[in-house]
């Protein structure tokens, strides 16, 4: 499915897109034109998707709110694919004691759903960015490191990981130089699936208040405010949640579209 | 069996403690208490008597780890604390939103089954057709919509628009307050299960035994009703089961959105207000739940496939 | 080991392919190159060839279990006197099992991995006699039984995990004889086996087809299993059938330069294999070029054989 691929990179392009050009490409200020006399105005020229409570451009937040979710999945997903990937590495590498404890560790953070924990720990940080960075970017790491201990038992008996340590490599340097670059691959694949799952998780803290705290426009509190809208202006709920939508979906089908490439496995099996 | 039934009962014993240990040290450690957030918040609590003596009511004023010792050996006899904010033990402000969240996953798991396997089982007979694109369309869309916009959208054409079935609210018996969050929270079970069954049936039909039963002259219905769906069946329980023990925590957005008074929206509406033992309490639950139904479905997992050994 | 009666009075064949072809999709590739055999009641006739020939694919043409994208593309395959390829699904489901059976390769993965052995083998007698489920299991039991199976009530009960890989394939002949079928179609039985219990399942459907008159096809790659199972063996190259003789003319002078490389390739019991991997025969070398080329193998008779012996027109 060559086709998930190329439409998935499709919308992700578009959401970076807007993320990066979100100056140049509002109309409207997303937060200072507030102007209650043009207030729950329908979409039409020139708010394009027409105007929330305060009377500001539904479309100027949305692409300012590109920017939030964007940073908060790809950095939150980033520092998870770290800690997932050195703490599995290091586990299949290593075994024993530190094997045992990184396995239990991983089983305690499946059995707390991610959101849970998420929200656990924003509300100790109280709300804003860096905290959603890092509750995020704690608490999803499980699958990361799973994949990556899996790998990393079947690579350590392999001939050139065994011809490394003959060399005398460090066990640094061979994890590094020699695992790593071997489980690029599928760790690309979950980190594509994470960054849209970053975005989701986000937007629902943020819908719930403890994540972007309004006035910065994220499309998580968009959705907050629209939902007392909801009678009058469904516009203000539709269109922000459409771009939650297309995001996520663009990181799903890419991500899919990854694996089917590296795993021609996976790829018979769908024809 | 019995013995099976006993040994991952005491396996989740270590994954409990742990759950507590992280929850406790996150908001113990963490400067900033519930009494300070509440003087933040502008309520009378600025005198220091009052404050002493709140801080000695809930044992504030011990150490880290005889508090965690307190907790922990409270939970040996069901104890989870006092509410900070109703002065209630935690286990009776619990208590009366596990049956609507209970409720609510089991219904959300039913629509995503209803609908998700079928899709699943057709789409994999007809391989390839438009039939199959259209539900691997719809189950990948399925997986990607936050299910708290999909609520704001059914609430808005079904409560809202048509006036057919109450936007928010619980009662108790009422199927119609049920249907909607049910819905928006089983769109993505449906998802998954759709996929699961899909890849499984087709797994299962290019399996030797199905050649066998063709050359033993099963018909194809029979083939399919006997010998595909027994096999995909063990696949389709596992993931309905883990989707179920993991519902619990995914529904607090949508509980919030349809106030709905279950675990979800008690661990939100505590977490803004800083009450901790219920915060604990609730995430507990949630825990409880997922572990409890893993080790229901590794038992009929067991039950229904004869080559797990139950030794 | 051979069946007693021979075809002595000739008897009228009990299944007969003609101008067999097989082809990948609509347009694809041809896989079988028009196969023509006849299989006399009671015999036990065998297939040869190397992997890929089409010996498999024979097999599961006449039984009507081509995987798509591979379908029969021209050719007739007569059981009794109708046409198998010119009847409804209905119909051939019917044959199938009942009246012609067959064995497959990996009795690791042939049966259902999650119904009772007795289940699957009673299954048989409800579709195709009719029986009542608890009349079949009983009857399940006796064709346990019969295939030699120890305790086989016990064994009706246990599911294929819990059997060994003789075990599991003694179950598959008990299927495939349940309904006491005209015709058993053997695809490899005994290759993924354990060379300890390869004779004795050989041995256990040599019997009981000998006991019913039932004729076999047999599949194979092994020319040892053909030599002591067959009456008469087809060899299969590329989609073609090459040759066919009686078993013991076969080896005693086989007619087709591939045959004789076929019979080379084998490794003969207590011959010392000389300077190391050099004197493992590979088909390629023996077999002459033209031989090899894409269209060469044809059917050999001994008539053409002596002819080009002594120089003679055909």
């Amino acid at each position: 499915m060559r086709f998930n691929f190329m439409f998935g990179l499709f919308l992700v392009s578009i959401v970076v897109l807007a993320a990066l050009l979100a100056g140049v490409l509002a109309p409207f200020d997303p937060i200072m034109d507030a102007d209650l006399m043009s207030s729950e105005l329908p979409p039409g020229a020139p708010h394009w998707m027409g105007t929330d409570a305060q009377g500001r451009d539904v479309l100027s937040r949305i692409l300012y709110g590109a920017r939030v979710s964007l940073l908060v999945g790809v950095v939150s997903q980033l520092i998870n694919s770290t800690i997932g990937a050195a703490l599995g590495i290091s586990a299949g590498y290593f075994g024993g004691v530190w094997d045992d404890f990184v396995n239990g560790l991983t089983n305690v953070m499946l059995a707390i759903p991610s959101l849970v924990f998420a929200l656990a720990i924003m509300a100790v940080l109280g709300p804003g960015l860096p905290s959603l960075l890092i509750a995020l970017g704690l608490t999803n790491w499980s699958w990361t490191c799973r994949i990556a201990r899996g790998s990393t038992l079947s690579l350590k008996s392999q001939s050139f990981v065994l011809a490394a340590k003959a060399a005398g490599f460090s066990d640094w340097n061979i994890m590094r130089t020699q695992i790593l670059p071997n489980i690029v691959g599928p760790l690309l694949v979950i980190g594509t699936l994470g960054i849209g799952s970053a975005v989701l998780a986000e937007a629902a803290l943020s819908f719930l208040g403890i994540g972007i705290r309004p006035p910065t426009p994220s499309w998580g509190n968009m959705l907050t405010d629209a939902r007392e809208l909801l009678r009058t202006a469904p516009w203000a709920a539709i269109f922000p949640g459409l771009a939650i939508f297309v995001t996520v979906l663009g990181f799903n089908l890419l991500g899919d579209g990854l694996r089917d490439m590296l795993d021609p496995h996976m790829r018979t099996r769908r024809a | 069996m019995m013995g099976f039934v006993l040994r991952r009962l005491l396996q989740m014993i270590p994954t409990i403690l742990a759950v507590v240990l992280i929850i406790f040290f996150i908001f113990s450690v963490v400067p900033g208490s519930f009494l300070t957030s509440l003087m933040s918040e502008g309520r009378n609590m600025t005198n220091a008597d009052v404050l002493a003596q709140m801080n000695a009511q809930f044992g504030l004023d011990d150490p880290i780890p005889v508090r965690l010792w307190n907790y922990v050996s409270g939970l040996l006899q069901f104890d989870l604390g006092i509410s900070y904010r109703t002065r209630e033990p935690v286990t009776s402000v619990l208590a009366p939103r596990l049956w609507p969240s209970i409720q609510l996953a089991i219904a959300a798991m039913t629509f995503a089954a209803a609908v998700g396997i079928p899709l699943g089982f057709m789409a994999a007979l007809r391989p390839g057709s438009l039939f199959d694109s259209l539900t691997m369309v719809t189950a990948v869309s399925g997986l990607s919509v936050p299910e708290f916009w999909l609520g704001l959208l059914l609430m808005y054409v079904f409560a809202l628009q048509l006036g057919w079935l109450p936007s928010f609210g619980y009662q108790e018996n009422s199927l119609r307050h049920l249907i909607l969050p049910a819905v928006a929270l089983g769109v993505s079970p449906m998802a998954l299960l759709a996929r699961t069954t899909r890849a499984g049936v087709l797994d299962v039909m290019n399996a030797d035994f199905v050649r066998t039963a063709r050359a033993k002259g099963v018909s194809e219905p029979r083939l399919v009703r006997a010998h595909i769906t027994r096999n995909v069946l063990v696949l389709v329980l596992t993931t309905m089961g883990l989707q179920i023990g993991s519902l619990m925590g995914q529904a607090i957005v949508i509980e919030k959105l349809f106030s709905w008074p279950g675990i979800g929206s008690l661990l939100v509406d505590s977490v803004s207000v800083r009450d901790i033992p219920v915060v604990q309490g609730a995430v507990l639950v949630i825990v409880l739940w997922f572990l409890v139904i893993n080790m229901l479905v590794d038992i009929a997992y067991a039950l229904i496939d004869p080559r797990i050994k139950v030794a | 080991m051979n069946h007693g009666q021979r075809h002595d009075a000739n008897p009228d064949p009990i299944l007969s392919v003609r101008d067999l072809r097989v082809q990948i999709g609509r347009k694809g590739p041809q896989i079988l190159h028009g196969v023509s055999l006849d299989i006399l009641p009671g015999e036990t006739y065998g297939l040869v060839g190397e992997s890929g020939s089409g010996k498999s694919v024979t097999g599961l043409s006449i039984m009507g279990l081509l995987k798509r994208p591979l379908n029969v593309s021209t050719g007739t395959i007569h059981y009794q006197d109708q046409n198998l390829l010119k009847l409804g699904p209905r119909a051939r489901r019917r044959l199938r099992g009942d009246l012609i059976a067959m064995i497959f390769q990996e009795p690791m993965t042939a049966l259902n991995p999650v119904a009772s052995i007795g289940t699957q083998i009673a299954e048989m007698f409800v579709i195709h006699r009719g029986m009542d489920w608890t009349t079949a299991r009983q009857r399940a039991v006796e064709a346990l039984d019969s295939v030699q199976v120890p305790s086989p009530e016990e064994r009706a009960r246990a599911y294929p995990h819990q059997l060994s890989g003789g075990m599991r394939q003694r179950v598959m002949i008990a299927i495939a004889l349940a309904c006491r079928p005209d015709l058993l179609i053997a695809d490899e039985p005994t290759t993924a086996l354990d060379v300890t219990v390869q004779a004795g399942v050989l041995k256990l459907i040599d019997e009981l087809c000998r006991a019913e008159g039932t004729a076999v096809l047999l599949v194979s790659h092994d020319l040892g299993v053909i030599a002591n199972m067959c009456q008469r063996v087809g060899v299969m190259d590329r989609g073609r059938l090459i040759e066919e003789q009686d078993t013991a003319a076969l080896f005693a002078n086989p007619l087709h330069p591939y045959t004789r490389g076929l019979l080379a390739a084998r490794p003969r019991l207590g011959s010392r294999v000389e300077g190391g991997r050099k004197r493992l025969t590979e088909l390629d070398e023996i077999v002459p070029q033209g031989a090899r080329g894409h269209d060469s193998p044809t059917l050999v008779t001994p008539r053409e054989v002596r002819a080009r012996a002594t120089g003679a027109p055909a």
